[in-house]
């Protein structure tokens, strides 16, 4: 992965971009730094004349330092600072869902955070799901299934359907639950609920039934395949 | 967004009186509607002040029934808490019907109360708005109103309040903490909010430095059988044309009480107390729920585009009734 520590290895039109706009944030290796660095936070939140501020953020394992002003949002700081371009910049308003990334285990949308509001917090992007070469399942499950065609929604929709899962495991309810008090399970969460549960995340190739059939998997299920899922789409979709 | 300075309040009193002494300062929690807002230049505040650490994480029990939710309960915490979906299933209901999981894992509770409105006319800076500028005028007046309100507006805003968790939390006459640089107070929650009037740039009844602590929902026993009906132009992720939060309290047939609150009608939450009242000592069945739906809906006052909410909100309220007279769920 390209967020190793130090500088870049290598000079892209994006690292070039990063360095330009700031120094590119730095890593310090051990996440056990975390607590000095929130502890030491209230000091370090000195704003400089030109209004901007040190901070810390812990990204998917590593600590990263950069100097950046309190208008930045963490998708920003994500993209154009720490050189993490899988999260995407896709209405920068909260309503595509292109952006979703993982904060202390929820999913949030990183366009509307900001970053110096994250310091102390565990922050995992679409980078961090995979262990070296080996993909999380959610990933797995979205190639297996033909979860996505331009792939632009694609990380969001994955760091979605991480959490998704969690929630499940978790016992929330979403507004299609029956019971509110017997929220489903893996192995019964339906169609239905997947897709009340991912509306805040838009596909605009549509490709919406891998991306449920992905879920299904990943929870377990055994999906149709996609070619049969979209003949059932479109068979329910004729005229009787 | 222009440029602030940003602090991270270390207690209430130090958030109320940063906020005091500055009156272009903001506070700041889960920031999912004031970011937005902030990027299309719609609030320019001079700091921003981070109260989203700050002690009012929690929802706790209060003695004799009833629960104190801490205003920066997450959306979701409120949604998923057992007592909640136990005893208010409405307020569950209405949380999950609102925004997304990202959105609702962020958001507070005192956020969701203020969070502004979602007029398209308030949101385009390239058109005048009298609740972003005032004395500019109010062009849903004679543009596109479909979404706007039936009740309360004046000839300066027609705009209605966006909140799906108001909605259940004015049929359950909660109550709002707030804590000032006069002192603490409590609002109850259907004066909270404001009708727009000849000052439609406020929407709430809040002094200069106050910020909410915490909302409590009183214990409402036949809340149990409370519903949350949301209509909206697509399935998910949108804001409602029409809502109804309803509960009904039944002995044998005949009714006991009943709350009804409307969404997505007027500048607040809307209580059509006499409609409630009209319901006391009837019969629950659809003729009942007919006329109290006909009486819940005098006075409405439709504007170009939106005359099908009048229709919409009395089936919507008819629907609730009878789905909570027969012990609520999901709708």
């Amino acid at each position: 992965m390209e967020h190793h520590e130090g500088k870049p290895k290598r000079t892209s039109r994006r690292n070039f971009l990063g360095q330009a706009l700031t120094a590119a944030g730095t890593a310090i290796a051990a996440p056990t730094l975390l607590n000095q660095a929130t502890a030491a936070k209230e000091a370090r939140s000195m704003q400089s004349p030109e209004g901007e501020m040190a901070i810390t953020l812990m990204v998917n394992g590593e600590m990263r330092s950069l100097t950046i002003e309190p208008r930045v949002t963490l998708l920003d700081a994500l993209r154009e600072r720490l050189e993490l371009t899988g999260s995407k910049k896709g209405c920068d308003h909260g309503q595509c869902g292109a952006c979703t990334v993982l904060i202390d285990g929820q999913r949030v949308y990183s366009c509307l955070s900001l970053a110096v509001m994250q310091e102390g917090k565990e922050i995992v992007t679409i980078e961090g799901l995979a262990k070296g070469d080996v993909l999380h399942p959610v990933q797995a499950a979205f190639i297996d299934n033909d979860g996505f065609q331009c792939g632009y929604c694609t990380p969001g929709q994955i760091c979605a359907s991480v959490a998704l899962l969690d929630e499940i495991k978790r016992g929330c309810a979403s507004s299609v639950t029956s019971d509110l008090n017997r929220p489903p399970q893996l192995g019964e969460l339906s169609e239905a609920e997947i897709k009340e549960r991912l509306s805040g995340n838009l596909c605009r190739c549509s490709a919406y039934n891998g991306i449920v059939a992905a879920v299904q998997q990943a929870a377990g299920q055994t999906p149709p395949s996609a070619a049969a899922s979209m003949m059932v789409t479109e068979a329910q979709e004729m005229p009787a | 967004m222009n440029k602030f300075s940003y602090i991270r309040a270390t207690s209430v009193n130090d958030a109320v009186q940063r906020a005091s002494t500055d009156k272009d300062a903001l506070f700041i929690a889960g920031g999912t509607n004031l970011v937005d807002r902030m990027k299309v230049f719609l609030d320019e505040p001079s700091q921003l002040i981070d109260i989203s650490r700050l002690q009012m994480q929690r929802i706790e029990p209060i003695a004799g029934g009833g629960l104190r939710i801490g205003a920066l309960v997450s959306n979701t915490a409120v949604a998923d808490y057992p007592d909640v979906r136990r005893n208010y299933p409405m307020l569950s209901r209405a949380i999950l019907s609102g925004a997304s999981q990202q959105i609702r894992n962020v958001a507070s509770v005192g956020g969701n109360l203020l969070q502004r409105t979602r007029c398209s006319y308030y949101y385009d800076t390239a058109f005048p708005c009298n609740k972003r500028e005032p004395g500019s005028s109010c062009p849903a007046a004679t543009g596109i109103n479909r979404m706007h309100a039936l009740f309360g507006a004046s000839d300066q805003c027609l705009a209605v309040h966006p909140s799906d968790m108001c909605v259940p939390l004015a049929a359950l006459d909660a109550i709002v903490e707030v804590e000032g640089p006069k002192g603490k107070r409590q609002i109850p929650f259907t004066e909270f909010h404001r009708l727009p009037g000849d000052t439609p740039q406020l929407d709430a009844n809040l002094e200069t430095g106050e910020l909410i602590t915490a909302v409590v929902v009183p214990p409402v026993p036949f809340a149990k059988s409370g519903v949350y009906l949301k209509l909206r132009d697509r399935a998910s992720y949108a804001f409602a044309l029409i809502s109804v939060a309803a509960a009904v309290d039944l002995a044998g047939d005949s009714i006991k009480d009943a709350r009804i609150a409307m969404g997505g009608v007027a500048h607040k939450p809307w209580r059509p107390t006499e409609a409630e009242k009209f319901l006391i000592g009837k019969s629950a069945n659809a003729e009942t729920f007919q006329q109290a739906a006909e009486i819940a809906l005098q006075g409405a006052k439709p504007l170009t585009h939106n005359s099908f909410k009048v229709e919409l909100a009395k089936r919507a309220i008819k629907r609730s009734l009878t789905v909570s007279a027969k012990g609520g769920g999901v709708i």
